[in-house]
C-alpha cells in the first residue's frame, strides 16, 4: 500500500469525481468528496515525510520501465506543492457545503456536479504536481482547466459566464502552447520523461527547434499562471466565481502554474541554459516588478473585494517570479515558500470573503459596512489574512518577504528590495480599506447580518490560525522550500 | 527543395496563425471557437507530421517491413484530440448559457450590457 501512494494521490480524487456524480445531493455527496480529499491530504502528508526521510521517490505506472511509461517523481519540491494543494482541497470542501447549497446558480438536482467538477480539478491538479512525464503534464493540465471552467460558470452573477468563456479562451491557447512546446522537444529528444529531457536537451540545446520550444513553454506557463500582462483573465474569474471556487483556485491553480515553470525551466531546460543562454530572468524581473506594481496599485481601486484580492493575487504572483528571476537558493526559497504561505493567506481571505458574501449577498465594499460588529469572528479572521498578505512579521506572509528582500540584497539589487516594501505598504492601502468600512462604517438601517454559521468559521480560522503557526515555525514553509530550492539549483544540502 | 520538403510544417504554421488570428479578431464567440479548433487543429497536424518516417509503413509486425513510423506522436494527439473536442463542447455550452444570458453572443454588446449594469 505504502509502495503505492503515489498512484494513490491521484487515483483516489479521480474515482471520487464519477462517484459524487452519481450520489444524490446534500449530505452524502459532500461526504464523499471530503473523504476523498482529507485521503488525499493524508497522501500528501505522507509522501512528503517519505520524501523528506529517504529522498525522492520513483514509481513507475503499470510496472511499465521508464522510457516508454509514465514515472511518478516525486521530490522535495513537489511534495511541498502536492501537500499544498491537497490541503488547500480538503479544507475548501468541508468550507464549501453551505455556500454550495445556497449560493450558487445550480438547481438542487445538479448540485452533486458541483462535486465531480471540483474532484476533478484537484485530481488535475495534483496530477500535474506529481507527474515526471512532460505529456501527462499537459493531460492533467487540461483535466484540471476544463473542471475549472466549469466550476466558474457557476457563479451567480451571469458575467461569471464571460468570464469562464474568456478564461477557456486564453486557458486553451495557453496549454496548446506548452503542447507545441512539448512537441517540439519531443522531436529532439525522442522522449517524454523528463528526467531523460534534461540529460538529453544538453546534446541539441542550440538549434532553434528547442529555443522555441522554450519560447512556446514560457508563453504557454505563462498564460495559466497568470504573469503580468498575460493575466487578463483572472481578475473576472475570481471575482465572479462562487467563492468556494475562488478560495479553491486561488490557493492552488496559479501556485500548480508556478510549480510547472519551475519544473520545466530548472529541472528540464536547466538554470544555466534557461537563465544563461535564454537569459530569461531579463524578461521576468521587469514583469514581475511591473506586475507588483501596477496590480496592487489597480487593486486600491476596486470596489468589490474579490476582485481586489483577485489583482492582489496578480501582485502576489509577481513576488514569486522575481523570487524566480533571482536565480539564487534564496530567491528560489522565497518563491516557493511564498507558494505555501500565499494559499494559506488568499484561501483564509476569501473564505472569510465567502462567509460575508453568504450573510450579506454580496462581496461589494459599500455592503460590508459594519460587519466587524456583527460579524466578530469572520472578520477577524480576515485581518489575519490581511496581515499575512501585508507581511507583518509572526505571520506567514512575512516569511516569504523576508527571503525575498534578502535574496535581492545578495544580488545588490536594493532598488528591488524597495519596491518589494513600498508595493506591502500598498497592500496595507487596499485591506485597511476594507478593515475601515467594516469596523468604523455603521451598519445600514435595519442591516444586521448574523455571524457565519459555524460550518463556515472553523475551516476559515483553522486557516487563519494556520497563517500565524507558520510565521512561527517556520521548519516547514522556509525549511523544505530551502531543500526544494537547493534541489532545483542542483547545490549541495 | 527542402522548403517542399517541410510542407507539413507549413501548413501547421499557417493554419495555426490563420486560427489564431480569427480568436484575437472575431468578436463573435462561435467564431471566436472555431478559430481555436483550427488552432488545435494545426497543432494535431504537428505532431502527425512528426512521427511520420519517409519510407516508414504503419508500426505493424509484416514481412518486408524494415523501416516504421513513429507511432509514439500519434498516440499522443489521439489524447490531444479528445481533449479538444471536450474544449469546444464546454465553450459551446458556455456560449449557450450566455446567449440565454445576455441575449447576444457578440463580444461588443455583451460588454456594453456589462457596462450598464456597472452604473
Amino acid at each position: 500500500m505504502i509502495a503505492h501512494l503515489p498512484a494513490l494521490q491521484v487515483i483516489i480524487p479521480l474515482v471520487s469525481a464519477p462517484l459524487c456524480a452519481l450520489l444524490p445531493a446534500g449530505r452524502a455527496v459532500w461526504l464523499a468528496a471530503m473523504t476523498a480529499s482529507w485521503l488525499a491530504f493524508l497522501i500528501a502528508v505522507l509522501l512528503l515525510d517519505r520524501v523528506l526521510a529517504h529522498g525522492p521517490i520513483s514509481y513507475l505506472m503499470g510496472g511499465w520501465p521508464v522510457p516508454w511509461g509514465i514515472e511518478y517523481r516525486v521530490d522535495a519540491l513537489n511534495a511541498f506543492v502536492l501537500l499544498i494543494v491537497a490541503a488547500i482541497g480538503a479544507v475548501v470542501i468541508t468550507f464549501g457545503r453551505e455556500i454550495v447549497e445556497r449560493r450558487i446558480r445550480l438547481p438542487e438536482s445538479k448540485q452533486s456536479w458541483f462535486y465531480t467538477a471540483y474532484m476533478l480539478c484537484l485530481t488535475g491538479l495534483l496530477g500535474i504536481t506529481i507527474t515526471g512525464d512532460a505529456f501527462n503534464v499537459f493531460v492533467f493540465l487540461e483535466i484540471s482547466s476544463l473542471s475549472s471552467y466549469v466550476l466558474i460558470s457557476i457563479g451567480r452573477d451571469r458575467r461569471a459566464l464571460t468570464a469562464a468563456y474568456q478564461y477557456l479562451i486564453m486557458g486553451t491557447i495557453g496549454a496548446t502552447f506548452i503542447l507545441i512546446g512539448i512537441g517540439l522537444l519531443y522531436v529532439m529528444t525522442g522522449t517524454l520523461n523528463m528526467g531523460d529531457l534534461a540529460a538529453r536537451i544538453p546534446a541539441v540545446a542550440d538549434t532553434r527547434t528547442v529555443h522555441a520550444a522554450f519560447a512556446f513553454l514560457t508563453v504557454g506557463v505563462g498564460l495559466k499562471l497568470a504573469l503580468f500582462p498575460l493575466h487578463l483573465w483572472l481578475p473576472n474569474a475570481y471575482a465572479y466565481a462562487p467563492s468556494v471556487v475562488t478560495a479553491f483556485l486561488a490557493a492552488t491553480a496559479t501556485k500548480v502554474a508556478i510549480y510547472v515553470l519551475l519544473r520545466f525551466f530548472f529541472t528540464i531546460f536547466g538554470s544555466e541554459f534557461s537563465f544563461e543562454t535564454m537569459e530569461l530572468d531579463r524578461v521576468l524581473l521587469p514583469l514581475a516588478l511591473v506586475g507588483i506594481f501596477s496590480a496592487s496599485v489597480v487593486a486600491i481601486f476596486q470596489t468589490n473585494v474579490k476582485r481586489m484580492l483577485a489583482y492582489s493575487s496578480v501582485a502576489q504572483i509577481g513576488y514569486m517570479i522575481l523570487g524566480i528571476s533571482l536565480v539564487s537558493v534564496t530567491g528560489l526559497t522565497a518563491s516557493i515558500s511564498h507558494l505555501f504561505n500565499h494559499a494559506l493567506m488568499k484561501g483564509t481571505l476569501f473564505m472569510a470573503l465567502g462567509c460575508v458574501s453568504f450573510r450579506v449577498g454580496a462581496a461589494k465594499l459599500d455592503r460590508m459596512a459594519g460587519v466587524g460588529r456583527t460579524m466578530p469572528w469572520t472578520m477577524g479572521a480576515f485581518v489575519i489574512g490581511g496581515l499575512s498578505l501585508i507581511g507583518v512579521p509572526l505571520t506567514a506572509g512575512f516569511v516569504s518577504k523576508w527571503f525575498l528582500v534578502v535574496g535581492a540584497l545578495e544580488k545588490g539589487w536594493w532598488p528591488v528590495a524597495v519596491l518589494v516594501l513600498v508595493t506591502s505598504l500598498l497592500a496595507v492601502i487596499y485591506v485597511w480599506r476594507v478593515v475601515e468600512v467594516a469596523y468604523f462604517k455603521p451598519a445600514p438601517e435595519g442591516q444586521a447580518p448574523r455571524e457565519a454559521p459555524l460550518a463556515l468559521l472553523v475551516p476559515t480560522w483553522a486557516l487563519a490560525l494556520a497563517n500565524l503557526y507558520f510565521g512561527l515555525d517556520t521548519s516547514l514553509n522556509a525549511g523544505v522550500a530551502r531543500l526544494a530550492a537547493q534541489g532545483l539549483l542542483g547545490v549541495g544540502q | 527543395m527542402a522548403i517542399l520538403g517541410l510542407y507539413n510544417y507549413w501548413i501547421f504554421i499557417i493554419l495555426m496563425m490563420c486560427g489564431f488570428y480569427v480568436v484575437i479578431s472575431s468578436g463573435n464567440l462561435v467564431k471566436k471557437l472555431v478559430g481555436l479548433n483550427i488552432f488545435q487543429t494545426s497543432v494535431f497536424i504537428l505532431y502527425i507530421s512528426m512521427g511520420k518516417i519517409i519510407g516508414g509503413t504503419a508500426p505493424i509486425i509484416v514481412d518486408k517491413a524494415v523501416v516504421y513510423s513513429n507511432p509514439m506522436p500519434h498516440v499522443l494527439i489521439l489524447t490531444a484530440i479528445v481533449v479538444g473536442i471536450a474544449t469546444t463542447s464546454l465553450g459551446l455550452a458556455l456560449v449557450v448559457r450566455i446567449n440565454e444570458a445576455y441575449g447576444t453572443i457578440e463580444e461588443d454588446e455583451i460588454h456594453a450590457q456589462d457596462r450598464e449594469e456597472a452604473l
